[in-house]
């Protein structure tokens, strides 16, 4: 109960209840959710919060209605939210896709647990960093951001709804078992104190309006259901009045303004945490709740005497390439732990293209990777 | 004329999405008009009302029509409309769906949406048939009916809508036909004015896919069938189950007060304030 | 590095009220007492009975690494978690033990103090064992302080209850006062035949 006196405070909060202060201080006032450990915190204070301003909860007979319920509450000006887990998030690469291609903003949390399917509900893992960026079908830009503590777990989320709003894209916060259920003192800002950023609105006659025009932004203006603006939303491809087209210039024209419109805003976007890079020789690069383990491991070995650093990525993707690229070529050799068989490893020796070693550290026992095994290799490499 | 005219002009995206894509006597285009003649009488402004559909013949409605429109992906359409009438309870909105967007794809969704009595209305035109795709059999295909997926005879016993939306929950469900277009105009109204989850199951014809395969014939004479099939619901209680083989009733089945889900919300966000004052 | 970094280990059966007794403990040191704190806790699917864990690791500092590497506390508070987690202590650590339920005890290192039956017999109430625990753990420690300790009980426990959990919490400091007492006087080694007499 403690999560209700939000305001300027110092609380106790478990990672998925400040998702919710986070969600409720950027303005979402629409969730839909369906139960799912370990992200059913979520709904469950979402249920009781939301409705105390004015906001509505909704549980839905399953994910896939999760996910279009948000949409068409965005659709209908609302900033809003859901929460699920693996198997949930399956379930909504679909109507995931309909948001990417319709413009639609929009947070999905994904607190991974250990998969495939039902995998281990309880434990933690980093199984779905892939399936956050190719999930839903088609070429498409995402937004994903990654939590490491309940402090993130707050002003991550207010950052995920702010970015939505601005690209009129979804985002996906990928959070994990041990960051949702872990438990922090965290300060919740005045709701005055917090930058909250809202969509672009039409400025102009309802004639004049047109719903996908491209911009210098590549963001055109949002209109909410019922506000005057009667348009036409689809998942087609659709041509700038929003209506379906299988011209190749506008399909063309649609799809690369989609990309562009995260591309060129991508210093807005990349969000990086640096610890002791400035003379590393050996560099960790972390997310999520593995980044807490790889901070204390860099610490621990520069008290050894190691030029040890570590970069935390927030940004998961697009993958902030601008900032790894150029710490790769001024390390000897570079560790990736993760919660997975190496995923963003992957994305790493990508950037990468083979000039510095990188070496994985991998773990899918449904356990945190430890600071000692990240220690430990860090002694070696 | 005139008046159809006007109502063309009013509704309709008439210089921008014309021509449609349904076939030449398709039932689509009179439920169309059906739809657009009950708005009119319900004297609702355009800015008010969202049509939602789904993916299929019928989802390309959403298309021609001057409303807040929103195309959704297949069987989905009533999870958007959820979200769309919690966010805004002002808006009316109006949900199409064909037979195997509603009750195959989407079956899960359309049940709940009932059994939850949102302020919804649900417009299912049921066909038989997956026309959009090329003729496979769906949910309501019935027993021995050929499909390109049922070269032998369909083997699956077949939904009926109406009864479905009642069992779940909703608060109005009717059943009509294309070719009783008076009559759908009439349940189209009622279920927009209905408070509550109102679902109009409009029973179509797809002479293309259907029709063709199962030798019924051409869109006149399958909209013939429909006037032979069709009994008045009220005429309908009165025959036995013998009599009514083959046959199909017509009218409104359901229409009963029940919580309606915004009216309940509203319940709660007040409890929700209240319990909020009270812990600070 | 964070020298002052404290690992506590709370463990024992669903049921038992370890998960509050960590999230007590976390609001005792991080909002009333001021340091970070961190809280977590493992679970299986079971909602009574199996076993339960929570974890509190409390700084002066801002915590990285979120669970106990080696704790410096043990709480058992039956046999299995004792039999279990033993093997997990900080050399030097401290284990406390549920003694109405622990009845092998791995080392005579132990701190054992009957928490159950001293919950049966004071309040009447088996369940409010872990509280009792907790003003044992806090006494015996100082990784919070007893007033802190005090509101974050009152904080979180259901209205009505407030006295019977500060008689517990009381039960617990006293206990733990017999023994840090006597401790001085005849040494370590001897704790848990003590805080059974």
């Amino acid at each position: 109960m403690n999560a209700l006196k939000s305001g300027g405070c110092q609380l106790l909060l478990q990672g998925n209840e400040a998702i919710v202060e986070g969600a409720i201080a950027a303005g979402c006032r629409f969730f839909a959710g369906y139960p799912i450990t370990p992200a059913t915190e979520i709904s469950e204070v979402m249920s009781y919060r939301l409705p105390a301003v004015d906001g509505t909860f909704i549980q839905m007979e399953d994910e896939i209605a999760s996910m279009g319920a948000i949409v068409g509450a965005s659709l209908a000006g609302a900033k809003s939210m859901t929460a699920t887990s693996g198997p949930g998030f399956s379930l909504m690469q679909e109507n995931l896709g309909f948001a990417c291609i319709a413009e639609v903003p929009c947070v999905i949390v994904n607190v991974m647990r250990g998969g495939p399917s039902t995998g281990i509900p309880t434990q933690v893992s980093q199984g779905d960093v892939m399936q956050t960026r190719w999930g839903t079908h088609g070429d498409h830009p995402i937004i994903v951001l990654s939590v490491s503590t309940t402090q993130d777990c707050f002003s991550i989320t207010v950052k995920a709804f702010n970015l939505a709003e601005k690209y009129r894209t979804p985002v996906i916060i990928l959070a994990d078992e041990v960051v949702a259920h872990t438990r922090e003192k965290i300060f919740l800002p005045h709701p005055g104190e917090v930058e909250v950023i809202d969509r672009i609105r039409p400025n102009m006659p309802p004639d004049w309006y047109i719903p996908y025009e491209d911009t210098s932004r590549g963001v055109p203006p949002m209109a909410a259901f019922g506000e005057g603006y009667r348009y036409h939303v689809t998942g087609l491809v659709h041509d700038s009045r929003g209506f379906p087209t299988q011209r190749p210039d506008e399909v063309k024209g649609l799809m690369s303004r989609l990309f562009r419109k995260i591309n060129q805003h991508f210093f807005d976007i990349q969000m990086v945490e640096e610890e002791a890079t400035e003379d590393a020789e050996v560099l960790t690069v972390a997310y999520g709740s593995v980044a807490r383990s790889a901070r204390r491991a860099t610490r621990e070995a520069r008290a050894r005497g190691i030029k040890a650093g570590m970069i935390q990525l927030v940004t998961l993707w697009p993958f902030p390439r601008q900032v790894v690229e150029p710490m790769l070529r001024k390390v000897r050799a570079v560790l990736v732990p993760e919660l997975n068989v190496g995923q963003v490893s992957r994305e790493v020796k990508r950037v990468n293209q083979g000039v510095t070693r990188v070496e994985t550290l991998n773990r899918i026992d449904g356990n945190l990777i430890t600071p000692e095994e990240i220690l430990s290799r860090l002694l070696k490499i | 004329m005139a008046e159809v005219t006007k109502l063309i002009h009013k509704y309709l995206r008439h210089h921008k999405k014309f021509p449609h894509v349904w076939c030449p006597g398709c039932g689509n285009g009179i439920l169309l008009g059906a739809l657009i003649r009950a708005i009119d009488r319900t004297r609702l402004e355009k800015d008010e009302i969202v049509i939602v559909s789904g993916i299929g013949c019928s989802g390309r409605l959403s298309v021609y029509v001057d409303f807040n429109t929103l195309h959704t992906t297949h069987g989905r359409a009533l999870t958007f409309a959820t979200g769309v009438k919690l966010a805004n309870p002002k808006l009316h909105v109006i949900v199409i769906m064909g037979d195997g967007d509603a009750t195959a794809i989407g079956g899960n969704h359309f049940i709940h949406a009932a059994r939850r009595n949102l302020n919804l209305t649900a417009i299912v035109i049921n066909n038989s048939i997956y026309g959009m795709t090329g003729g496979q059999y769906s949910p309501t295909t019935p027993y021995g009916s050929l499909a390109t997926t049922s070269l032998y005879g369909n083997i699956e016993q077949a939904f009926s809508i109406a009864e479905l939306a009642a069992m779940a929950g909703a608060s109005m469900v009717s059943r009509g036909t294309v070719y009783h277009t008076k009559l759908l105009d009439d349940l189209i109204e009622k279920a927009i004015q209905k408070r509550g989850f109102s679902v109009v199951e409009v029973i179509s014809h797809c002479h293309t896919q259907y029709g063709r395969r199962n030798k019924m014939g051409n869109a006149a004479d399958m909209l013939l069938w429909q006037k032979n099939s069709a009994v008045r619901m009220e005429k309908a209680r009165t025959l036995s189950h013998e009599e009514m083989k083959d046959k199909f009733s017509i009218g409104v089945l359901v229409d009963r007060d029940l919580p309606v889900y915004t009216e309940e919300y509203g319940k709660v966000k007040e409890m929700a304030k209240k319990a909020m004052t009270q812990m600070r | 590095m964070d020298s002052n970094r404290y690992e506590i280990r709370i463990s024992g059966s669903g049921g038992q009220g370890i998960i509050i007794s960590g999230i007590i403990l976390a609001e005792a040191a991080g909002i009333y007492d001021g340091k970070y704190v961190c809280q977590t806790q493992s679970y299986g699917p079971e909602a009574r009975g199996g076993s339960s864990r929570a974890e509190v690791v409390v700084s002066d500092d801002p915590i990285d690494y979120p669970k106990a590497m080696k704790p410096d506390l043990l709480l058992a508070m039956n046999q299995k978690a004792c039999d279990t987690y033993i093997f997990d202590l900080k050399p030097g650590g401290i284990l406390m033990v549920n003694s109405t339920l622990v009845k092998q005890l791995p080392t005579t290192r132990a701190i054992a103090i009957p928490f159950t039956q001293m919950a049966r017999e004071r309040t009447g109430k088996e369940m409010i064992a872990n509280i009792i625990a907790l003003g044992a753990l806090a006494s015996l420690t100082g990784v919070v302080s007893l007033r802190s300790l005090e509101a974050a009980v009152l904080s979180r426990v259901p209205k009505g209850t407030e006295e019977l959990n500060k008689k517990a919490l009381e039960a617990g400091i006293e206990a733990a006062r017999g023994i840090t007492d006597k401790s001085e006087e005849i040494g370590m080694e001897f704790y848990e035949n003590i805080a059974d007499e």
